[in-house]
């Protein structure tokens, strides 16, 4: 047995840091929530507001566009038909809601992020363990601080969400603009460019196909971490899932997770379309 | 001085080395020179000076490695010399700070690439009109120049092509509208050609010494071919290990090659010219069409 009389316990003294974090910071974390939960009402509003079936003609037509094949076109949208026949249409709204206003707010974060990772190595080599730090950790580790932070709610939901759905797009926007061609750089400097027309006419664009892959993989990430963030009160589908799984009722477990697929695909196949269309011209 | 005299470019004491740590070097003290390249400094250029009248096409012509793409990207500070002087119609590049610097390259200076450097997701008149638009001129005046560019390089009509879509050449004729629509005195060429077949390379040669003939640019034309040096060159220095080993009219280098290494190139260029004439023709013959060629231009 190891001796108990060397134990030395921390817990103590992070619950008191983070008692004294929320009350010393308390204005700031107030407006913090204020402001996300004001984003994820008018979002939501905005989402349940469409008619379920102008949300099918959309995904339908937009699935048209992206790939002008039968199948694929009529596959979306009948999907999503099957969420509504499951009951799960308001609730899978609430969920995407919360995707949305964490996937805004990563991406508010991590494209800036990424960009002064891609501009100074000081800056890449500081972020870049913090982020493979992140990206090992479960995801049920994003919980607590956000429960210290903002206890139970949706609020804390988006948060674990955006810190776990983070890095891929901080990764995949550095990785962009650090392999845009050195030569187009070079000409482009020959010119006369200054350094933030080089970013702004050369870096950002040639790196687009990166960052939108970066996007699409944020997008997915968030969609699996909404899910686990109704642990905490986040709500949506993902709640479901939870009281199901408490009741060992297998039916109910498996129509939710059948909405939650289903988002995931619909997702995926719509933001990935953006990539490719990014990806016609140039070469 | 007349306006023939004029020195467009001038060029003292150019130093480049490569080198792993910061420190500054003193290239003054061969010892410490020689101290560094065992080290494993490169020294791209050494001590490098020259003069290159208004007017003039100046070619740089040297082996892989001779460090003629450092030295032409000195000229704009692309790459940063480590000592020396470069003036360009008297205004010394070398001190000026970073925004006289963007100023320059943007008005003074144009350059064409061996790998062409074209903006990818841009069309081609959108490339063209590139520097014009970093220089911030409004859309229509850049398209408009742009357009009389291209057309100058015979490919009015492929305004809405995108880079990829073009051949080598086609992309080369793009980079050099861009240049060109600078309206700069000083034109930088770095290996124009190099990565196109013979017969388009041929084209191409004729193309710029027709347009040549219009401009009247001066300008630092960098290649390892020796027959292009002598189809464009109205002076040639030949490059090798970072210095100019020998400075002069082409066909001067050609019958008095100052040294083994010069001799080399000029050997090559012989024996094509005897391979093309089933080895009738004497090298002095084929200086003798050289010089015929250049003087018909
Ligand atoms: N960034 C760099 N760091 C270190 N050494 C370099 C760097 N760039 C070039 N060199 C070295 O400097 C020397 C000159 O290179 P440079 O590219 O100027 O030659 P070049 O004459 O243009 O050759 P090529 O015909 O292959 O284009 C070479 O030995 C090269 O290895
Ligand atoms: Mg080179």
């Amino acid at each position: 047995m190891f001796p108990s009389d060397i134990e030395f316990h921390v817990a103590p003294y992070i619950s008191d840091f983070v008692k004294w974090i929320t009350v010393a910071w308390e204005p700031f974390f107030t407006a913090f929530s204020n402001m996300v939960l004001g984003m994820l009402l008018q979002i939501e509003h905005i989402l349940v507001a469409i008619p379920w079936w102008l949300w099918i003609i959309a995904v339908t037509v937009i699935a048209w566009r992206q790939t002008h094949e039968v199948v694929k076109t009529i596959m979306p949208g009948l999907l999503l038909f099957t969420v509504g026949i499951f009951g799960f249409w308001g609730i899978a709204m609430e969920t995407l809601g919360i995707v949305i206003v964490s996937v805004i707010i990563s991406l508010l974060l991590g494209i800036p992020l990424g960009i002064a990772m891609a501009v100074s190595d000081r800056c890449n080599t500081l972020v870049t363990p913090i982020l493979d730090a992140m990206q090992t950790m479960p995801s049920f580790v994003y919980l607590i601080p956000a429960l210290m932070l903002f206890g139970l709610g949706k609020v804390p939901g988006v948060v674990a969400t955006v810190i776990y759905a983070l890095p891929p797009v901080v990764r995949l926007t550095n990785l962009g603009i650090r392999q845009v061609s050195s030569s187009v750089q070079e000409a482009a400097l020959a010119f006369g460019a200054t350094s933030w027309q080089l970013m702004k006419e050369v870096r950002i664009p040639l790196a687009m196909p990166s960052i939108l892959a970066g996007i699409n993989q944020t997008t997915m990430m968030a969609l699996a971490m909404v899910v686990i963030a109704s642990m905490i009160g986040a709500g949506g589908l993902g709640e479901v899932v939870l009281i199901c799984t408490n009741r060992i009722d297998v039916g109910g477990g498996f129509e939710a997770g059948w909405a939650i697929v289903v988002l995931a695909i619909v997702i995926d196949r719509l933001t990935q379309g953006l990539v490719r269309r990014w990806d016609t011209p140039g070469v | 001085m007349g306006m023939q005299d004029f020195n467009l470019l001038e060029v003292e004491r150019l130093w480049k080395v490569y080198h792993k740590t910061e420190k500054a070097l003193d290239l003054s003290d061969p010892v410490a020179i020689e101290k560094a390249e065992a080290a494993g400094a490169v020294i791209a250029v050494r001590d490098v000076s020259f003069k290159v009248k208004r007017g003039e096409v100046f070619v740089i012509m040297g082996l892989s490695g001779s460090g003629k793409s450092t030295l032409i990207r000195c000229l704009t500070r692309l790459i940063e010399p480590s000592t020396g002087v470069i003036r360009v119609k008297g205004k010394e590049v070398t001190s000026m700070d970073a925004e006289e610097l963007t100023a320059f390259r943007r008005g003074e200076a144009a350059m064409v690439f061996q790998h062409y450097g074209l903006l990818p997701h841009r069309n081609v008149l959108e490339n063209v009109a590139f520097g014009l638009k970093l220089r911030g001129l409004a859309r229509e005046l850049r398209e408009s120049r742009a357009q009389e560019a291209l057309r100058q390089v015979g490919l009015a009509g492929w305004e809405k092509k995108y880079p990829h879509q073009l051949s080598g050449g086609m992309q080369q004729r793009v980079g050099i509208a861009r240049a060109l629509v600078q309206d700069t005195d000083l034109l930088l060429m770095d290996e124009p050609f190099s990565g196109l077949d013979p017969l388009i390379r041929r084209e191409m040669q004729d193309e710029l010494i027709k347009l040549q003939k219009e401009w009247q640019k001066t300008i630092i034309f960098v290649t390892h071919d020796l027959g292009e040096a002598l189809r464009l060159g109205d002076r040639m220095a030949v490059m090798g290990a970072g210095v100019f080993v020998q400075v002069g009219r082409p066909q001067e280098i050609v019958m008095n090659p100052a040294d083994e290494y010069v001799q080399r190139f000029v050997q090559d260029e012989q024996r094509i010219a005897q391979l093309l004439d089933k080895g009738r023709v004497s090298r002095v013959r084929s200086i003798e069409a050289h010089a015929s060629a250049r003087a018909g231009r």
